[in-house]
């Protein structure tokens, strides 16, 4: 069984972001990039299922030479090999992303592709069902458990009010969702054996971006914070201010 | 430059989802200050009761794709009635609740048509055959104004946040069946396992009363589910409650759980994390309930209390329920 995992370097979830000087962008300085945690769910999948079947796994990244960081990050956690497609603009099209890891995905021999069901940085969902759709194999998104059978996998996905189960023959896309698998750390020999790694480089073509990050702004920031009051004498005030003075109950 | 708008619609057991009046009503919108026709998309079986009901929210035609094939999730069938309905009745833009179904389908989409897409937007601009929209990034640190310059433009609306018309029983509009394309799925739903409670989703929710560590064990989130109940509203948690096992992930509300915008958010033994913040900031109205005068969520809520919850929380809720009677 072969296993390509796409992944995403992006900042960690703790960082403080504020738009950059030009507002088109974030300000970087000072912040720390992370394997895109839903990412990491995919990763162990695919260990997971290495170690259950056998085959080999490889981790796909789109971006710069700090990419390679993501990349390392996921051989110290055990994926055997590393490709980083050449990128250093920022990719703002999801659609243009999907179609450099098509390219590079249709080269490869694989029975499985997994990612996580989200990257957080831009907040897209748009990976998995897209190469689902370029490479023509079926596409489970937001996966919480998965089987693997005899030439078929069979997934539990969460979806509102419920989960469902699908069955898929393979090659197919599986999207992880929290809940899949709770992913290793890294040990101290796959760390050292990732730092010596060699990155596979490759290039694909974006295209022309259909979408395109024009400014990026601060939320709208919110109004005064009000502390009410102390203990159990505060409640008849607060909920008097949230009947009359917000008018939401 | 008028362009045709279709909007895909979302239903369940025969009825629309929220999302999708609050989609049409957008669509209402930008159509009465750009030209172009509404064409709402029904799809499911056994729909025919739902159809005069897009008119009353500002739909000018409606497209029924009525099979079985479609009673339930079937993304790829999906995905080709949607790209039929907008070619046949040349749709320059398409618009979907991002909702789960939302979110899947809409790439399936995207990647057929070589349209961009825009996820989970706050608000769109479309003028004069230019389309922006403003979506969150980093989960709502930021807010990005994305451009797209695709033949085909396609957004999802983030539920909750666009405005829904008050529905005007007197329009009405035509009604056409779609035949569904002879597609393959490429997967088989085998099961549907329904949750136990069949609870509104928390992006949906108006009001979502939250927990955190402080609630100090799952038991303890009954007297949640009571307030959220008086309320109407759904309960939520924060993500070291998911990690303890008291709630399930679907209840997870932050940066690596849902994005929420309701009317009112209640927070109860919870300090406010970047990653929390990042999930619930777009609430309208948010309030604090921390032993902790220094918790980040205490400068930054509406309205909060410095106080234990297992003392407030009874307490507001009694409060409550003497004002509603």
């Amino acid at each position: 069984m072969n296993i390509a995992v796409c992944i995403k370097e992006v900042p960690d979830t703790e960082a403080h972001i504020k738009p950059a000087a030009d507002q088109k962008s974030i300000d970087e300085a000072g912040i720390a990039f992370i394997i895109n945690p839903y990412d990491e769910y995919a990763v162990e999948e695919a260990l997971k299922i290495q170690e259950a079947k056998g085959g080999e796994t490889t981790a796909i990244c789109i971006g710069g030479e700090r990419a390679n960081e993501t990349l390392r990050a996921a051989l110290a956690m055990g994926i055997n090999k590393p490709v980083r497609i050449k990128s250093d603009a920022k990719i703002d099209d999801s659609l243009s992303s999907a179609k450099m890891f098509a390219e590079v995905l249709k080269d490869m021999e694989y029975d499985l592709v997994l990612m996580g069901k989200e990257t957080i940085d831009d907040g897209s969902t748009q990976l998995g069902p897209m190469l689902g759709e370029l490479l023509n194999i079926p596409c489970i998104t937001m996966v919480t458990s998965l089987e693997i059978g005899d030439g078929k996998v069979t997934a539990e996905r969460e979806i509102s009010g419920g989960k469902e189960v699908i069955e898929a023959p393979m090659p197919c896309i599986i999207t992880a969702q929290k809940g899949l698998n709770e992913p290793r750390y890294p040990s101290l020999r796959g760390k050292m054996m990732a730092k010596k790694a060699v990155i596979d480089e490759r290039d694909a073509s974006a295209g022309e971006a259909r979408v395109q990050v024009v400014s990026v702004q601060r939320p709208p920031s919110r109004g005064e914070a009000k502390v009410v009051g102390e203990g159990v004498d505060a409640v008849p005030e607060l909920v008097r201010l949230l009947k009359e003075e917000a008018k939401v109950i | 430059m008028s362009e045709n708008i279709l909007v895909v619609t979302e239903q369940i057991n025969g009825e629309f989802r929220k999302p999708s009046y609050e989609t049409i009503s957008e669509a209402r919108r930008i159509a009465d200050r750009s030209g172009g026709q509404v064409i709402a998309l029904i799809m499911g079986s056994c729909i025919d009761k739902l159809s005069s009901i897009p008119a009353q929210y500002g739909a000018d035609k409606v497209l029924t794709a009525d099979d079985e094939k479609l009673s339930a999730s079937n993304p790829d069938i999906a995905a080709a009635v949607v790209k039929t309905a907008a070619e046949s009745n040349e749709a320059g833009i398409i618009l979907m609740p991002a909702t789960t179904q939302g979110r899947d389908l809409a790439p399936r989409v995207a990647a057929q048509m070589d349209a961009g897409l825009a996820e989970d937007c706050l608000s769109l601009q479309i003028e004069g055959g230019k389309f922006q929209a403003n979506r969150p990034m980093y989960a709502g640190k930021v807010i990005a104004t994305v451009d797209i310059s695709s033949k085909i433009k396609m957004a999802t609306l983030r539920p909750n946040v666009f405005e829904a018309s008050e529905p005007d029983t007197s329009r009405s509009a035509s009604v056409e069946s779609l035949s569904v394309p002879d597609t393959s799925p490429k997967s088989t739903l085998k099961e549907f396992k329904a949750a136990g409670d069949a609870k509104m989703d928390l992006t949906e929710a108006d009001i979502i009363v939250t927990g955190g560590r402080g609630m100090k064990e799952a038991g303890n989130f009954s007297r949640l589910e009571d307030l959220a109940d008086l309320l109407g509203g759904v309960v939520g948690a924060t993500r070291a409650a998911v990690d303890a096992e008291w709630r399930p992930h679907s209840d997870q509300v932050g940066q690596t759980g849902k994005t929420v915008s309701p009317n009112l958010y209640m927070m109860f033994g919870a300090s406010g994390s970047i990653q929390h913040w990042a999930g619930m900031s777009g609430a309208k109205c948010i309030v604090a309930v921390n032993k902790d005068p220094e918790a980040p969520i205490m400068g930054k809520a509406d309205y909060s209390i410095v106080g234990d919850l297992f003392e407030v929380l009874p307490a507001l809720t009694a409060e409550i329920k003497k004002i509603r009677g």
